[in-house]
């Protein structure tokens, strides 16, 4: 469990870091190595060339623009959790964080890392997807914006060129007021969530939903945006039933499933963290009513 | 100082170093010119070497040298590797060779070591390592090893069969004739490994001026190794020193002898360099052993009253592709089920199969948690069947405080007779249900139901046979800067023996803890040693410390009373000082004691005079010493998840006198870690054609702190007959009722969907699969 012998490259800006994948054959971006390290010490991957994005102060940041939010693609994990502007403006974001690895975990993996490693269970990723954020990835050519729905190709394949680097991603805040939750299940915690749901909710004073987004990650290949939940709550009134209905959708997922979680297990509890993050959301919109019956 | 050090919550000598990163481990071993090595191991679980070509392997720069069979010195090439606790019932292959000759029997099994300059250029040499394999059919389950015709796990034998053995007494056949009540269940049970934080490894160097073999090895039975090694490499046993240093957790792996603690020193040797290697976790998961599945079909007979008539039924145990420490861990279950209960006839047929997997050997517990779990819920489900309160039918049942000492019918491992020496178990019992208030759960778990809340509450109690002998030696020494030597071939791997030493040592000897130097886990330290497993160490070592620094308090006082001129009655110890309570002279210390003992050049003793300061003695127990104890457990299962969240978790325990209550708390804490492990989490998976499939803690997960809920412990103090301070092995009463009270509980907690536990590990994915046979479950959620 050692890695061959690679070269390290350690660019101290974007550019010179965009120049050294642009020409570095069989090269890997390190931005945090949460994954990427162990992965090298397994040999599951056999880079000849590292390239560590750490020193690039640039690609580290928080920050408002217009009504948006941007996070550079190496603001480690940890100081999202600790931001008061992404608990205030992104309280989806903020509560994904927190079940994102471990506290030690969190203090070196960045949202960049996180969302080019793709990983099925990732919270960033089926974050970025609830939002419908905006990627944002530097090639040779310039800068290239990606749709969220757009980001995964496949398991565990984004839509990133190999000369180009996740410099960012850009969230569109929802309404002061509104409810948003983020629920998982996981063996322990810290660990790849079994199945995880994300729900944001919006009301009107007479207890229906004008809003509703609900994304269930580690089911599938990659996190599942279920639209037709979504809009079946849409103008509902938020009771049992109706969250029930939405989670159905949820456990219809088609399911991963290998000898530690069987596919059946993995959407059962897709229905249920469904159904658990609508209502609590739910229970999280300002001046909401009780659930109806 | 001194007095009243046993018995006292002492903090642990070890933790300030331990707790600051100033251990010394195997791997902290750094020498000049050092070589480092890897093994290339079997990717098959069962196949034929037909080639081994190293050549391109071999010509990679800082590759220094590949041994395969072929280049080990004749007894490790010749021959397998020990049997290490031979037995009559013992049948087919038995061990593995060092390195894999022809044919290798589990995904794992060594087959090459190279040694190189670094590590990952090892690493990178073993890849290009070519064998040739034929690919044989493998037995993965042990269920399938042991039907007729089934594929042989190695081609040397006939069949799969490692031994058949019977355990009983009574008239069992009568018991069940007549018995108003039988039941009988089907049960599943499997533990993983150890998994301690270090893996193992080993180094060695050989010193041609003085030809000494140094090893250093992560183990816990240094003693073994050298025996072992003498054998392997035909050399004078007194030129080899094993020395286990800083042992990052044992946990019963480490206990048995492997071919990487022959190979590396003869590697060194072969080389005339150091060389290290250290087992990665990777490696650890395929080669280090396990403790694995068991198949239990029992019976239980019981009269109308639920007392018990008798127990009797078959075990099947997965020993893996070898049997390195014989039937112990299989035989130590069939002896464990009775339990502390009044049994009058018991009946186990035991059948240890091979199967193309790690072999097998005790992991904490040895084989006692799956017995207990057997027994436990035997009598869970007589008491539903019967309408009997669990606590009630265990009450019925348990064996009296004046039944001591009790005669079970059943010959243990020791080759004694099964006698518990002591305790009170219904008082045991007892205890714990007070402090889980057991009698107040139903309007608990009634008002948690109200709220769509589903708790459950479970008890699992136990016996153990611990402080097996032959025996542990100390030697106890004045230095003559006052210093106390402590010397012992205990090796310790995190349990604190250092301290519990120490303790014994300095209320023997009227001096401070500071005061004392103990050195353990090294052959040079003391002529003969056995080692650390079966919670021996205080129970063996312990009295030997007690008994040695006895003699050398009599040492003392004798030539105290000589050079204070004065008798030994007018003499106190205090301090380190021998103090004259009457007479000329006042006083002398122990340092300027030593340094008289040492007489001067030339001059003859005064008669009666003996050399030095010290006594060595090797206490050796009459029979294993039993402890006790009873844990209740109280959880919340989320039947949405299948998520277990522990409320509450209570052990009553009973190890004789303690020496440090607080290291006895912490053995309870950490071994309830590890029943949390086996009952919840640790699975150790295997495909069909044997291939592991959890390989990293990403797959196979042991409990985080955050898992394991804290434990109230409750100590209760019989003191055992059987060794002069009273003591009983502490190290395994945390896990080997774990997984039954734990199950109980889930049970408990599910009973409005008639849950019924029968194995474990219970996963969510388990609990939820078991759930859905609930028609009431169905209906709420799909």
């Amino acid at each position: 469990m050692k890695p061959p012998a690679f070269s390290y490259h350690d660019p101290a800006t974007l550019a010179e870091a965009v120049a050294l994948v642009a020409t570095l054959d069989n090269a890997r971006v390190l931005s945090g190595g949460q994954s990427l390290m162990p992965m090298l010490n397994m040999r599951y991957v056999l880079p000849d060339h590292l390239i560590d994005l750490r020193r690039i102060s640039e690609l580290a940041h928080i920050r408002q623009s217009g009504g948006d939010i941007e996070i550079g693609g190496m603001t480690r994990q940890r100081d999202i959790e600790y931001s008061d502007l992404i608990a205030a403006k992104l309280p989806l974001l903020h509560e994904a964080i927190h079940w994102v690895g471990h506290r030690q975990t969190r203090n070196r993996g960045t949202i960049g890392g996180s969302l080019c490693h793709l990983d099925p269970a990732a919270e960033m990723v089926a974050t970025v997807v609830a939002f419908d954020a905006t990627l944002i990835a530097q090639g040779p050519s310039g800068v290239r914006e990606i749709a969220a729905s757009d980001w995964t190709l496949g398991y565990m394949t984004p839509s990133l060129a190999p000369d180009e680097i996740l410099t960012g991603v850009r969230f569109t805040p929802w309404p002061d007021g509104h409810g948003a939750a983020f629920v998982e299940f996981a063996r322990r915690h810290g660990d790849f969530a079994i199945a995880s749901a994300a729900a944001m909710l919006t009301a009107d004073g007479a207890g229906r939903i004008t809003r509703a987004v609900l994304t269930i990650g580690g089911v599938g290949p990659a996190p599942v945006r279920l639209t037709e939940a979504e809009q079946g709550l849409v103008g509902q009134l938020a009771n049992e039933t109706a969250f029930a209905a939405a989670a159905r959708h949820a456990a219809a997922i088609e399911a991963i499933g290998d000898a530690l979680v069987p596919a059946e297990y993995r959407a059962h509890l897709a229905g249920v963290m469904a159904k658990r993050a609508l209502a609590k959301a739910w229970s999280r919109i300002d001046g909401k009513g009780k659930l109806a019956a | 100082m001194g007095a009243g050090m046993i018995g006292a919550r002492v903090q642990r000598l070890e933790d300030p170093t331990l707790l600051t990163g100033r251990g010394q481990y195997t791997d902290d071993v750094h020498l000049p010119g050092m070589l480092h090595g890897c093994f290339l191991r079997s990717p098959h679980g069962h196949a034929k070497i037909l080639r081994v070509d190293t050549t391109a392997a071999a010509a990679l720069a800082g590759v220094e040298r590949i041994f395969l069979a072929a280049d080990l010195p004749p007894a490790m090439r010749a021959r397998r590797m020990p049997m290490l606790l031979p037995n009559p019932t013992l049948l087919g292959h038995l061990t593995q060779f060092c390195l894999a000759t022809d044919e290798v029997c589990y995904v794992g099994e060594p087959v090459a070591f190279v040694v190189a300059a670094t590590r990952p250029l090892a690493e990178d040499a073993a890849a290009l390592i070519e064998v040739e394999y034929e690919v044989l059919a493998a037995i993965s389950d042990v269920r399938d090893a042991v039907a007729p015709g089934a594929t042989l796990a190695c081609s040397a034998d006939t069949d799969n069969i490692a031994s058949v053995f019977v355990q009983k007494y009574g008239d069992i056949d009568a018991a069940f004739a007549s018995a108003p009540h039988v039941f009988y269940e089907t049960l599943w049970q499997h533990r993983g490994g150890g998994m301690a934080m270090e893996c193992r490894g080993v180094a060695a160097t050989h010193d041609p001026v003085s030809d000494r073999l140094t090893v250093w090895s992560s183990t816990q039975t240094p003693h073994l190794g050298r025996r072992t090694l003498a054998d392997f490499l035909a050399r004078d046993p007194e030129t080899i020193r094993v020395i286990a240093p800083d042992v990052g957790g044992g946990f019963g792996p480490k206990a048995i002898y492997y071919p990487e603690e022959a190979v590396i020193p003869a590697a060194a040797l072969a080389l005339g360099r150091p060389v290290k290697w250290i087992e990665d976790r990777r490696e650890h998961f395929l080669a280090a052993s396990q403790e694995r599945d068991q198949l239990w079909t029992m019976d239980i007979a019981l009269d109308a009253d639920g007392r018990l008539r008798g127990v009797r039924g078959t075990m099947l145990h997965d020993t893996g592709a070898y049997i390195p420490w014989g039937i112990i861990m299989p035989f130590i279950a069939s002896v464990t089920v009775p339990g502390p209960y009044v049994l009058p006839a018991f009946h186990l047929e035991t059948t240890v199969a091979y199967t193309n997997k790690v072999a097998t050997s005790p992991v904490r517990g040895a084989g006692r948690p799956p017995a207990v779990f057997a027994m436990e819920r035997l009598l869970d489900r007589a008491a539903a069947e019967l309408g009997i309160d669990q606590a009630e039918i265990r009450r019925r049942n348990l064996i009296a405080a004046d039944q001591m000492p009790y005669k079970v019918g059943l010959t243990f491992r020791d080759g004694k007779p099964v006698v518990y020496d002591s305790g009170d178990y219904p008082r045991c019992h007892e205890m714990a249900l007070t402090a889980a208030d057991w009698s107040g759960f139903p309007a608990r778990q009634a008002a948690a139901r109200a709220e769509g809340r589903y708790i459950g509450i479970g008890i699992g109690n136990y016996v153990e046979g611990t402080g097996l002998g032959p025996f542990e030696g100390v030697t106890v020494r004045v230095q003559a800067n006052g210093k106390i030597s402590v010397l012992t071939g205990a090796a310790p791997q995190g349990q604190g023996h250092k301290t519990m030493f120490a303790q014994i040592v300095a209320e023997r000897l009227s001096v401070n803890l500071d005061d004392i130097i103990v050195t353990v886990g090294d052959t040079a330290a003391i002529a003969n040693g056995v080692g650390t497993f079966a919670s021996r160490i205080t129970a063996n070592a312990g009295p030997s410390a007690s008994i040695a620094a006895i003699a050398v308090r009599s040492q003392i006082l004798k030539l105290g009373a000589m050079v204070l001129e004065t008798t030994e009655d007018q003499l106190e110890l205090v301090d380190g000082q021998v103090r004259a309570i009457s007479g000329n002279r006042r006083g002398i210390s122990y340092g300027d004691l030593a340094r008289f003992a040492q007489g001067m050049p030339g001059f003859s003793f005064e008669p009666g005079q003996t050399p030095g300061l010290e006594q060595t003695h090797y206490f050796t127990p009459p029979q294993a010493a039993y402890c006790n104890g009873t844990h209740v457990v109280t959880l919340e299962v989320d039947i949405g998840t299948g998520g277990v969240t522990f409320l509450d978790y209570v052990v009553a325990h009973d190890s004789g006198t303690l020496i440090n209550p607080l290291m006895v708390d912490g053995q309870i804490q950490g071994g309830v870690a590890h029943g949390v492990g086996n009952a919840l989490l640790e699975w150790m998976g295997y495909d069909a054609n044997a291939q592991p499939i959890t390989t990293s803690f990403a797959d196979y997960l042991l409990p985080m702190a955050t898992d394991v809920p804290p434990v109230r412990g409750l100590h209760i103090e019989s003191p055992s007959p059987l060794n002069p301070l009273g003591v009983k092995g502490a190290g395994e009463g945390g896990t080997i009722p774990a997984m039954a009270a734990i199950g109980a509980a889930i049970e408990s907690a599910l009973s409005p969907f008639g849950v019924h536990v029968t194995d474990y590990p219970l996963t969510p994915p388990r609990i939820i699969a078991m759930l859905r046979n609930s028609p009431g479950w169905r209906a709420l959620h799909d």
